[in-house]
């Protein structure tokens, strides 16, 4: 069975009595250790998507399931609880607390844990060494560069070892150098921690670090 | 409450100017309910210092102030007999026959005011322990001589040792002051009450006060004096006599206090919603990023709610350190029983700081409260959406 599996989806947004569209009767499976894109046209509904994966948003009907738990039966409540366990959230604009450290913006997702503040530390460390980042622990945002900022984001999105990191243009906002670095991490997480990944992007030259790439379109998911 | 607190108290760092105006709003509201309590405290505590609970007070029946009290001289003697009157150590009882009068004194750049003065013999030290001379010294019986209380030294004209005074018709020499623990005895001229008669209302004494046996029998006491048939008379402990003439005035402050905090802390409290609701609105991708991590918005609503409480707490904080310099200020008012002039301190007391924080920190919460809702009901899908 896939870990992932999403099922006749479809999602229609209601602005001021008008139904917006976005995709109907989406069917996809991904695999454990898969490294997929997404890729399409802007307003094709990837963000969309990936909210309804995490949990964030409710689709119009259909049903996603992760793990054998079906994520669109959730309450609220147990989708906020769900996410801290299985998801890894990386955006484009990096979305760091500023006021915080490096240090404690990875350990935010254990303190939904019930991990020893020792515990937390060796996991935090951890996330900070694989993302290559250990020595700026104690470095705010504003000291870092965009994409030191955007490797402190991903630390966030492992330290809780996740099911599933969810990637939606983590590339965009940056240098082509600094986004080289991001991608060559991911794929890293990939290969040597068997992350399973799903990353939207626009960019072709991200889309080739993945392992197979998919297309939306006008509602219309390709494989 | 899972979001660490650091994050808001470094957020209330990162603007110090909307948080210092905010929190200095509140200072003003906590500065003025402290110094109207702290006002209300003072009056009260000078005439609650200035009876004593093992003193009866004995004035005419019916009198709720000396002022309107006459007590002959036979009846005096007849309480100085009572079995239930303490004896000082040279057999003596323990009794002070007093005059209670009002003089009309300058004051000095306001004008004339009404001063207590009370006509005693030299037994009163020993029936008021509380009271010592405190420069110069004690009357001597048989002459026209005066001691000051030392609230009103200086707030009136001529109450320095030397000087004379003149009321009654008659002038009268200050040869001391005397202290009487920040009691409204401090607020009073005594003389001699055989020289304060014949200058005043004549042959007739206003109260009786003696010390009891035993303190503990007030009630048998008081039912004793209401019995004898040759007496018409009430009996107070005397701590309850001045007491009692606080309480309309420091109900009045009180409720003053309040009332006018209260209202001035309606605006403090919009203060507080509006910096917390820009506080809310310009981290609206923060909040989106915990929501979206697994934090429940109870947690972000707990979060917001504590940081208007931070700032509050800096509020209240400032508006104590503005109170504090009051303590100890010495004002005066009318004591609306006695109708005379009473000196007090304002007293800024540990308790009444820790509830003008209180007040600051409710303050906060209410401010914070809608705000902080807000934060909460924020939909998650923002996160993603880069608002
Ligand atoms: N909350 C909303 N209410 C109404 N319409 C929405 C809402 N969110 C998104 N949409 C619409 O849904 C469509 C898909 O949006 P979405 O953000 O998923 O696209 P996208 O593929 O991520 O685009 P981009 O590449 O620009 O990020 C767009 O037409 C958008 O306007
Ligand atoms: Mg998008």
């Amino acid at each position: 069975m896939a870990l992932l599996e999403i099922r006749s989806l479809s999602k229609v947004y209601q602005r001021d009595s008008q139904a917006i569209p976005v995709f109907e009767d989406i069917d996809l499976d991904i695999d454990t250790g898969e490294f997929l894109v997404l890729m399409g046209p802007s307003g094709s509904g990837k963000t969309t998507l990936l909210n309804l994966i995490a949990g964030l948003d409710e689709p119009t009907t259909g049903t996603i399931t992760v793990g054998g738990e079906e994520v669109t039966a959730m309450s609220r409540r147990q989708l906020a609880a769900w996410r801290s366990d299985h998801v890894g959230f990386i955006f484009q604009l990096y979305n760091l607390l500023p006021v915080l450290t490096a240090y404690q913006n990875v350990e935010l997702p254990l303190l939904l844990t019930h991990l020893s503040k020792k515990e937390r530390r060796e996991h935090v460390m951890t996330a900070l060494e694989v993302v290559g980042l250990s020595d700026r622990a104690d470095h705010f945002p504003r000291q870092l560069s965009g994409g030191q900022e955007q490797r402190v984001a991903i630390g966030r999105a492992i330290v809780s070892d996740p099911t599933l990191i969810l990637a939606d243009e983590p590339t965009g906002d940056l240098d082509a150098k600094s986004a080289d670095e991001i991608l060559t991490l991911m794929q890293r997480l990939n290969r040597e921690f068997s992350k399973t990944i799903l990353l939207v992007t626009h960019d072709q030259r991200a889309a080739e670090r993945g392992e197979a790439i998919m297309h939306l379109d006008k509602g219309v998911l390709t494989r | 409450m899972k979001i660490p607190l650091i994050y808001n108290i470094r957020s209330v760092r990162q603007r110090p100017v909307s948080t210092l105006t905010t929190a200095l709003g509140m200072a003003l509201v906590v500065l003025v309910f402290v110094a109207m309590m702290a006002l209300s405290r003072g009056f009260r505590a000078a005439l609650t210092g200035t009876g004593s609970t093992e003193n009866v007070l004995v004035v005419r029946t019916g009198a709720d102030s000396e002022l309107v009290s006459g007590i002959s001289r036979e009846t005096a003697q007849i309480l100085a007999g009572m079995p239930f009157v303490a004896d000082g150590p040279d057999g003596r009882p323990l009794v002070s026959p007093e005059v209670y009068v009002l003089v009309s004194l300058d004051r000095p750049g306001v004008g004339e005011a009404l001063v207590v003065a009370r006509g005693m013999n030299p037994d009163v030290f020993q029936v008021r322990q509380n009271v010592e001379i405190v420069a110069g010294r004690m009357i001597n019986p048989g002459t026209s001589e005066i001691i000051i209380g030392k609230s009103i030294v200086g707030r009136f004209a001529n109450t320095q040792i030397g000087d004379v005074l003149s009321f009654g018709n008659r002038d009268w020499t200050v040869v001391g002051h005397f202290a009487a623990a920040g009691s409204a005895f401090e607020s009073e001229i005594w003389g001699e009450n055989e020289q304060f008669m014949p200058a005043f209302r004549g042959e007739v004494f206003q109260s009786v006060t003696f010390r009891m046996r035993d303190p503990a029998a007030f009630e048998s006491v008081r039912q004793a004096l209401a019995d004898d048939p040759r007496l018409q008379v009430d009996a107070h402990r005397e701590y309850d006599f001045y007491a009692n003439q606080s309480y309309l005035l420091t109900q009045i402050l009180n409720f003053a206090a309040v009332f006018i905090a209260g209202i001035m802390a309606i605006g403090a409290v919009f203060g507080a919603v509006n910096t917390m609701y820009a506080a809310v609105g310009a981290r609206a991708p923060e909040i989106a990023v915990l929501l979206t991590l697994g934090f429940r918005p109870f947690s972000v609503l707990s979060s917001f709610l504590f940081e208007a409480v931070v700032i509050a707490f800096i509020g209240g904080i400032l508006g104590c350190l503005f109170a504090l310099p009051l303590n100890g200020i010495v004002t005066s008012t009318t004591n609306w029983v006695s109708m005379s002039e009473v000196a007090f301190a304002f007293r800024v007391t540990p308790d009444l700081l820790l509830r003008g924080v209180f007040f600051a920190l409710l303050m906060g919460l209410i401010g914070g409260f809608f705000p902080a809702r807000r934060a909460a009901r924020q939909p998650v899908v923002q996160a993603a959406r880069q608002v």
